[in-house]
């Protein structure tokens, strides 16, 4: 596909390309003292939902990018994030912290579970796969009385703000650099990640799965981490909105809008660029909580009536994303000569 | 548990599972034609389900009536969705075919929600009602005309397939897109006739169904899901494959809700789907 960007061919502008370095510097250090301004608590709100969904959306773009399979199912790592940690800190008084990497542990492993009989099929099978799973994940959480069942969890709030509980009462701010950590983690490790020997060996699987295999690399082997990855990066988000909101129920962390809006936000920003969901989100998130202002809560699903319009538009007219928009050579490696 | 509470299920399995197969055929066709799976297909069948309720609300005609006009609006659909969305994505990476009829479907589903409300309807006093008695098991005249018509048209869409040219052409355009152009078979017609055929089966799932089934927005998405199914179990571009890969999807609901517990009949089918896939990747009767 001669108008698809490589994630490869990002690589060298971090040796050739100063201005870009020294621009995202700047925008790292803006992040980090923007609380000093005093943003109001909407402006807060804002950002870590930006944060939130730029990881969720790389997640998505690690499967869907990196290792070209389609999972319309990805919420499920959400909410099992979501349900390990605040189930552990409810029943046994588990910090959160703790919590969020037992979260991880399992996403990975059902992802393993799942991706082991069917990464080996076609794309469209998987996809249906996921979107069949997802949905069955929902029913089960919504039966099952050991996790609240409907109702869900309510998190017992501390009397004080708590960096042990992971709650804070009175204000947006630990919040904002909490979910600020795990966005700049979670991006550097997915950056190093397709710089690594496993991120080539997934874009070669991804781009010509016979050629891949005749060099030697195991396909479904490599197709099932990127999996295991991308549902690891998923699922620290799940523990740290249900701290956020202090309740878990099946119907929000299994919500299928959550797979519907990473899938959207990462087809917009550029599928397969590493800073492509960071351009989706930025467009996206802004739109809908400002919608949701001036149009309310549940008004009508006018707002997925607009995602359903841009995915649509976008796979005909950019299916490179809106990354695909910038000047080519500042993507791109400088031609060796 | 008696015998006849077995049989009743065993019954109204059979029966719901002729429309899956219906609904599933036209899935099938399409996916088989050009490669491409309509993520938009339980959307399709509401928005045919929508279509007959209106003509029943607005213009007073009766969903067995109005059942010709339901199945050529869905077929103008059909073609309309093939012009101005699938045209343009054939050649695109699989990744972004996926995601356009995945957005189509967030697309009709969000706007039905807006122009008609997720409220619940029902057609009222339909020409067809009641329900008759066999050997102890009650069948619901509705549901009984719906599974006739539906298998009725399952039968005349296998007869066009396989024996008229127009049917061969589409199964050669099937095989191989560019022989198929050399021998003047001009693929894109075939490719908006697929998609005609296939959302005209929908409509007559829809348009009967509506005689008994609640109207609603997401009424299709477990239809769609039942279909992909379906696909999977018959095997890729199979026809015949989903008149039995329905009937098995409608005897596993019925029979599970019955013997284990009704509220998880959408896992049990699922679980064929991880099953098959896992075993037998080709379907029962997959070309491949």
């Amino acid at each position: 596909m001669e108008n698809t960007l490589n994630t490869a061919r990002l690589e060298p502008v971090w040796h050739t390309n100063r201005r870009i370095m020294l621009l995202l510097a700047a925008l790292a250090l803006f992040l980090v003292i923007f609380p000093l301004f005093g943003p109001n608590s909407f402006y807060l709100h804002l950002m870590i939902m930006i944060f939130m969904y730029a990881v969720m959306a790389q997640s998505w773009n690690v499967i869907a990018g990196l290792s070209g399979q389609i999972s319309l199912g990805h919420g499920l790592f959400f909410g099992i994030g979501a349900y390990t940690s605040s189930f552990l800190f409810v029943e046994y008084g588990v910090t959160p912290w703790i919590g969020i990497f037992i979260g991880m542990f399992f996403s990975a492993v059902i992802a393993v579970l799942i991706g082991i009989p069917m990464l080996r099929l076609s794309g469209h099978y998987f996809a249906i796969a996921t979107l069949l799973i997802g949905i069955s994940f929902q029913l089960v959480f919504q039966r099952w009385e050991w996790v609240g069942a409907a109702s869900g969890l309510w998190i017992p709030l501390t009397e004080e703000s708590s960096w042990y509980a992971l709650q804070f009462h009175d204000s947006k701010v630990p919040y904002y650099y909490v979910f600020l950590a795990f966005f700049i983690v979670s991006y550097f490790f997915v950056w190093r990640l397709s710089l690594s020997k496993i991120g080539f060996r997934l874009r070669a699987v991804r781009d010509d799965y016979q050629a891949a295999s005749s060099l030697g690399i195991d396909v479904s082997k490599y197709k099932i981490i990127a999996y295991a990855i991308s549902a690891m990066v998923m699922a620290p988000m799940g523990s740290l909105f249900a701290q956020y909101i202090l309740i878990v129920d099946p119907d929000r962390m299994f919500n299928l809008e959550i797979s519907i809006l990473v899938l959207l936000m990462t087809v917009l920003g550029g599928i397969g660029n590493i800073w492509g969901p960071l351009i989706g989100v930025a467009i996206l998130i802004p739109i809908s909580e400002y919608s949701r202002i001036y149009l309310g809560g549940t008004g009508g699903a006018v707002d997925l009536i607009f995602y359903g319009l841009i995915l649509m538009l976008i796979c005909i007219f950019r299916p490179a994303g809106l990354i695909s928009l910038f000047p080519k050579h500042i993507l791109e490696r400088k031609k060796q000569r | 548990m008696t015998f006849e509470i077995i049989l009743q299920a065993i019954v109204s399995g059979l029966l719901t599972g002729l429309i899956y197969a219906l609904i599933a055929a036209g899935l099938s066709l399409i996916f088989g034609l050009m490669n491409i799976v309509n993520f938009a297909h339980g959307e399709h069948l509401m928005v045919s389900m929508f279509s007959s309720f209106w003509l029943w609300s607005l213009l007073g005609l009766d969903p067995l009536v109005s059942i010709p006009i339901t199945i050529l609006l869905m077929a103008l659909c059909g073609v309309l969705t093939h012009y101005l969305l699938i045209r343009y994505i054939l050649k695109a990476k699989m990744l972004i075919q996926i995601c356009a009829t995945f957005g189509l479907s967030i697309f009709i589903r969000a706007l039905a929600q807006f122009l008609w409300t997720p409220d619940f309807r029902t057609v009222d006093n339909p020409l067809l009602e009641g329900r008759i008695e066999a050997a102890g098991v009650f069948i619901g005249q509705p549901q009984l005309f719906a599974s006739v018509v539906c298998l009725f048209a399952f039968v005349l869409l296998y007869l066009f397939v396989t024996k008229t040219e127009t049917g061969l052409a589409l199964q050669a355009t099937a095989q191989d897109r560019e022989a198929a152009e050399i021998l003047g078979i001009p693929s894109d017609k075939m490719f908006a006739l697929g998609w005609a055929i296939g959302l005209g089966c929908v409509g007559v799932a829809g348009g009967m169904m509506t005689n008994y089934f609640f109207i609603f927005t997401d009424v299709g998405v477990n239809f769609a899901l039942f279909a992909f199914v379906a696909v999977a179990l018959g095997g890729f571009g199979s026809i015949i494959g989903c008149l039995y890969a329905g009937i098995i999807i409608g005897l596993v609901e019925s029979l599970g809700g019955l013997l284990i517990d009704p509220s998880f009949k959408l896992l049990y089918v699922f679980a064929i789907y991880l099953l098959v896939v896992i075993y037998k990747p080709q379907g029962l009767f997959g070309r491949y």
